[in-house]
């Protein structure tokens, strides 16, 4: 592939006992546009900023929440490009289980194979880790549910988080709005304020995207007139 | 002869209310030599999922093995059992990869679903999955298990009265079949226990 020198892993560990090309991806995560998904009783809601370099950008050629399966869709904080690898990876992977098993992929199942590919990154030699994490909302047979999934590839189930930039702040708010009986529709509302808590400019259904998923178990994204009938609601 | 016939075998399963049952017969052979009076044709793959395996005993057992062995993989990875449906789609697979090199099987599944709904399905080597809501047959036997289901099968039968029913369609079928025969093994299955039983027929 190249050079002796350049043939090891570039995640090689430091002397403390990390991984830095990892913790410099969570950098890159972390200087991403903000992205937040909440679990609801009934639901699971995904929701990012979609600000454009430039007013020129057609907007509706922008899509950055993505189905993996028709019940489970994703959102990502990062590199783009990094995250449509992934999910072309993840929606063949979901495929495969189809095709084998005749029955839609749990979504836990899923997050573990997406994990898995991007910890094979973090070992291989001559690639680098993904720069992205990804949030990821499914219904299935267990209900709602919730994942991050880290450069690393290590995931994690939440009621509720966030990623990107301002996570603390979105995360803190998140803590105090959040309780176990949401409906999916408060679940809408609540991650529209904290989009809006840290977001610059003013906030429309053009800058900003929402995937939900409910109990009818099929993942869509909102039309940009349907964020603004939230938008207005929650005025 | 063909290599179906080479060990000989008799698999049926028919489906009751809310029960199934899985029959098979007991002789394993070598062409007109009987080598066995006790062989396993039926086996378990959990406690509401069974698998009868006729054709070559030797494909049969190694089946088997991988079947077991994909199944504890999945029930690892995913801390459940596998659905019957799931099942059935997953040795339909299994087979087809051998398309061209098969198995020398036929497969009949029973289980019950997440419901306690029974389900069976039968295939042939190459994985052509068939669904039935009465029995499903196979093996050497298999022409004169369809007659002896089709006239003595009644749909709704209680748990009782379906042993008697597969147990009398399988005997009197592998009378008529030399390859099979030597007595039978019937296992029913309901929600809460699985009743295994052995049957003595024509020692023949």
């Amino acid at each position: 592939m190249g050079d002796s020198q350049y043939s090891f892993s570039l995640t090689t560990f430091s002397p403390s006992g990390k991984l830095v090309q990892i913790e410099h991806a969570l950098m890159a995560v972390g200087s991403g546009q903000t992205s937040l998904g909440i679990k609801a009783a009934n639901g699971v809601v995904i929701a990012t900023e979609k600000k454009l370099p430039s007013i020129l950008v057609d907007e509706t050629s922008v899509q950055k929440i993505q189905l993996m399966t028709t019940n489970i869709g994703v959102v990502y904080s990062g590199m783009g490009p990094d995250s449509r690898v992934l999910i072309r990876k993840s929606r063949k992977q979901a495929q495969q289980y189809y095709r084998l098993y005749k029955e839609a992929i749990p979504v836990t199942q899923l997050v573990r194979e997406t994990a898995a590919v991007m910890q094979e990154f973090t070992q291989s030699g001559g690639v680098r880790p993904f720069g992205v994490s990804l949030l990821v909302a499914g219904y299935d047979d267990n209900g709602p549910q919730l994942y991050q999934v880290d450069p690393s590839g290590s995931y994690f189930s939440w009621k509720a988080s966030a990623m990107g930039k301002n996570v603390s702040n979105a995360k803190t708010f998140l803590e105090k709005r959040y309780t176990d009986d949401m409906e999916l529709d408060d679940a809408v509302h609540t991650a529209i304020l904290t989009l809006k808590e840290g977001f610059e400019g003013q906030i429309s259904g053009k800058n900003i995207e929402i995937g939900i998923i409910g109990a009818d178990r099929k993942f869509r994204v909102l039309t940009p007139a349907e964020i603004d009938d939230y938008l207005a609601e929650v005025e | 002869m063909s290599i179906f016939e080479y060990n000989g075998s008799a698999v049926v399963a028919m489906v009751g209310k809310n029960c199934f049952a899985i029959a098979s017969d007991r002789r394993l052979g070598v062409n007109l030599q009987t080598i066995a009076t006790d062989f396993q044709r039926i086996y378990k793959i959990h406690e509401k999922l069974y698998i009868g395996l006729s054709g070559l005993a030797t494909d049969a057992q190694t089946l088997y093995q991988r079947l077991v062995f994909r199944h504890k993989l999945y029930q690892l990875r995913e801390e459940r059992n596998m659905k019957p449906e799931t099942f059935a789609s997953l040795v339909s697979a299994i087979l087809y990869e051998k398309r061209f090199g098969p198995f020398f099987c036929q497969p009949v599944i029973a289980g019950l679903g997440d419901d306690n709904k029974p389900f069976i399905c039968t295939m042939d080597c190459i994985g052509a999955k068939e669904l039935a809501k009465d029995f499903v047959v196979s093996g050497t036997a298999s022409e004169s298990l369809y007659g002896a289901c089709e006239s003595m099968y009644k749909p709704d039968m209680e748990p009782d009265e379906l042993f008697e029913t597969i147990s009398q369609a399988l005997l009197a079928s592998v009378d008529r079949d030399c390859l099979s025969g030597w007595g039978g093994h019937v296992l029913v299955v309901t929600p809460t226990e699985v009743q295994e039983r052995t049957l003595k027929g024509r020692m023949d």
